[in-house]
């Protein structure tokens, strides 16, 4: 008796531990601002419905997910930083990278904004008053697309940010700004992630709807030739993404009445 | 019945224990022989229980020999095979968490005795020693005299050739004590040979043949109990 | 913040399908990995107290030092072993409950393994002089004794199923935190707090506590029952 209850546990568990691959799906590597935002939620289940293959999201920093992707653990990326991309598929990493969608990025600080970022012209202009008043900046420091793009801003301005004000959190852009939110700090948020995000505090928009603040993201297909991926299933994801189905789904996705990625 | 007695004698020659270069017994030279129920007497510290540790091969002598019956030295890895014909019954019993059942029945199991005859006879060890009622009990919630009769059931079922006991009812009341000693004497009546370490010289009187007088390591008196004390 | 409790206590209560999907997952995922860590730990924690062998000292600091071993360096090893890029990479377990079990399985196997050495190794002094009288070997006194310390072992094992259950770091890096497929509790607890939602998070953490609790409840009332009738 005993060792049938104990032969019964051992097959339960050996069940549920190994997931059922009964369906067809792909790894997509991805950063948390999309996840965050809710679009996976309402564009995987469109595609899958036209297509009857799910996408697994690992949603990381974008510094990560290219990690992940050139070690063949996802099949796809969609990411957004254009210049660590472009180093992705010149390293062979992935193939036949194309531009997806876009939103923007904004700069967000405490609404009583001590740096006086709200004057501002350009966020170039934003960035120099923030150095300048050494208010508290809050980076997120994870090499991730926004974080990148944050390196450029200050690079354009020629500050290189240092000091006690400057603070590198190597957070996640949630985690980011609630860091921000408690230490009443700017920081760099993408748009999608500003509007989905609950914890807010003292915190508003300082500055947005700077050319330079533009935000796009790319899908790349892994390198098949490198690791055994599923690349005839991603490159349908692939194609979709910029298929008339996927451009509309993409449009159509609101939260709160904004909508938050603009199709290419 | 009766067991056999291929480990018999037990024969010391120059056996000495040192451990860290002290000596605590010997040189001991000595033959237990069977048939005749033996006990150790003596003072506190005189190595009574060392020495019945060595016969039973826990403890290795630093010099000398242990030969057993066939010749089997105690030293050499051989000795497991003469311990498994021989059982030892502790001044405080070390009794599985446990029913009273299991214990009875677990060096049998380790013996690999077929389930049908290892039930058999512990349950026949069982009544034999009056626990037959307690069998579903937890081997740890007996009083102290049932305990120490358990670890004799226990060494029953091995119909062991020597049964070496140390100080087996030094915590029990009067009583528990008539119960034990009787429990004794049914090893005694089925062959086996006895060892018994104890303090009670009345004790030594009533369940012995042959006494060891034990003082300070050395063996200073071996002879038929009413001589030696 | 209470309506955020009650939206999720209300949630549990009406089986909301994700997250029950969630809680179910995690209690899969971990005692799975319990039952595997304990399977190997039990008997190689055991094997430690009883065996003496060069470098035995060396392995019980180790043990003692690895149920310290951070979650995220135990799920950076898992990763670098089930990546494609890795060696075991053929076996595509990366991002699935699998890769999970495994890591959590890692961070149990020092917990169990040394905790069970220090139990077994106490009751081998109590013991030891009676089995060997009995004819018990060393290989034979494994089960015997774990069988005899199981009310520790109770403990034990729960102690590593509390570090799995506990745990975020190292599943978030194999499992990636996947909707539907390795979505847990702690995961998505770290996912609501950085989109802010921090009632909710609050609000799971909450019921992975109790959940917690009424496991911890359930194996110490089993254990006194059983205690009562055997220790």
């Amino acid at each position: 008796m005993r060792r049938r209850i104990l032969g019964a546990l051992v097959g339960l568990f050996l069940a549920a531990s190994v997931p059922a691959d009964d369906q067809k799906f792909i790894t997509l590597a991805s950063t948390t601002s999309t996840e965050h935002s809710g679009l996976f939620e309402f564009i995987v289940p469109i595609f899958q419905a036209q297509t009857g293959i799910s996408v697994r999201v690992v949603a990381v920093g974008t510094g990560q997910a290219l990690a992940i992707g050139c070690n063949g653990d996802a099949d796809a990326v969609l990411v957004h930083a254009p210049a660590a991309e472009q180093q992705f598929v010149a390293d062979g990493c992935g193939i036949d990278r194309r531009a997806v969608m876009f939103n923007d990025f904004v700069v967000v600080g405490p609404k009583d904004d001590p740096a006086g970022v709200l004057g501002a012209d350009t966020v170039a202009e934003g960035f120099e008053r923030i150095a300048q008043a050494k208010a508290p900046f809050a980076s997120r420091g994870d090499d991730s697309g926004t974080h990148k793009k944050e390196l450029l801003l200050w690079a354009d301005v020629g500050i290189k940010p240092t000091g006690a004000w400057y603070r590198e959190l190597g957070a996640g852009m949630g985690a980011a700004l609630n860091t921000a939110a408690a230490m009443q700090a700017y920081t760099l948020a993408d748009r999608a992630t500003w509007l989905s995000f609950s914890n807010r505090q003292g915190l508003s928009i300082v500055f947005q709807g700077d050319q330079a603040l533009h935000n796009p993201y790319s899908s790349i297909l892994v390198n098949p030739n490198r690791h055994p991926v599923k690349v005839d299933l991603a490159r349908v994801w692939h194609d979709w993404l910029v298929s008339e189905a996927g451009q509309t789904a993409i449009s159509q996705y609101q939260l709160n009445g904004h909508q938050l990625f603009t199709p290419n | 019945m009766g067991v056999p007695q291929k480990t018999l004698p037990i024969v010391f020659e120059g056996v000495t224990f040192a451990p860290s270069g002290v000596s605590l017994l010997g040189p001991l030279d000595f033959q237990l022989n069977a048939g005749q129920r033996t006990v150790i007497v003596g003072p506190n510290g005189a190595g009574k229980s060392l020495l019945l540790r060595l016969c039973h091969g826990l403890l290795k002598p630093t010099a000398g020999q242990i030969r057993c019956g066939d010749g089997a030295e105690a030293k050499s890895p051989e000795y497991t095979a003469v311990r498994q014909r021989q059982a030892m019954v502790f001044q405080r019993p070390i009794l599985l968490r446990r029913s009273v059942w299991a214990n009875a029945l677990y060096s049998l199991k380790l013996r690999g005795i077929p389930k049908d005859q290892a039930r058999v006879e512990t349950t026949a060890a069982l009544s034999l020693f009056g626990l037959e009622a307690l069998a579903k009990r937890s081997a740890r919630h007996l009083s102290g005299g049932e305990q120490q009769r358990l670890a004799l059931a226990r060494a029953w079922v091995l119909k062991p050739e020597v049964l070496f006991l140390d100080e087996p009812t030094s915590a029990l009341d009067p009583d528990a004590t008539v119960a034990v000693e009787a429990a004794i004497d049914q090893f005694h009546a089925n062959g086996s040979k006895v060892v018994m370490v104890t303090h009670s010289v009345s004790q030594a009187r009533r369940m012995a043949d042959e006494c060891l007088l034990l003082e300070r390591g050395q063996i200073v008196k071996k002879g038929p109990v009413a001589e030696v004390l | 913040m209470g309506d955020a409790f009650a939206g999720a206590a209300w949630l549990v209560l009406a089986g909301d399908a994700v997250l029950l999907g969630i809680v179910q997952l995690s209690l899969q995922v971990s005692l799975s990995a319990v039952f595997f860590a304990s399977l190997l730990a039990l008997p190689v924690g055991a094997a430690i107290a009883l065996y003496h062998f060069p470098g035995r000292g060396a392995v019980i600091v180790l043990l003692n030092a690895l149920m310290g071993l951070p979650p995220v360096v135990a799920g950076l090893l898992v990763y670098l072993m089930l990546s494609r890029a890795g060696p075991l990479g053929s076996l595509g377990l990366l991002f699935t409950p699998a890769a999970m079990v495994v890591v959590q399985a890692l961070l149990i196997f020092p917990i169990v393994a040394a905790l069970t050495r220090q139990m077994v190794s106490d009751l081998w002094d109590e013991y030891h002089e009676q089995l060997t009288s009995l004819g018990t070997s060393r290989l034979r006194a494994i089960p015997t004794l774990l069988w005899d310390g199981r009310f520790s072992l109770v403990t034990t094992l729960l102690a590593g199923f509390g570090r799995a259950t506990a745990e975020v770091g190292a599943v978030l890096i194999v499992g990636g935190n996947i909707a539907g497929v390795t979505r847990v509790m702690t995961t998505s607890i770290a996912l609501e707090t950085s989109k802010g939602n921090l009632e909710l998070a609050l609000a799971l953490g909450a019921i992975l506590m109790t959940l917690t609790l009424l496991i911890n409840a359930m194996a110490f009332g089993v254990g006194e029952l059983a205690k009562r009738r055997y220790e």
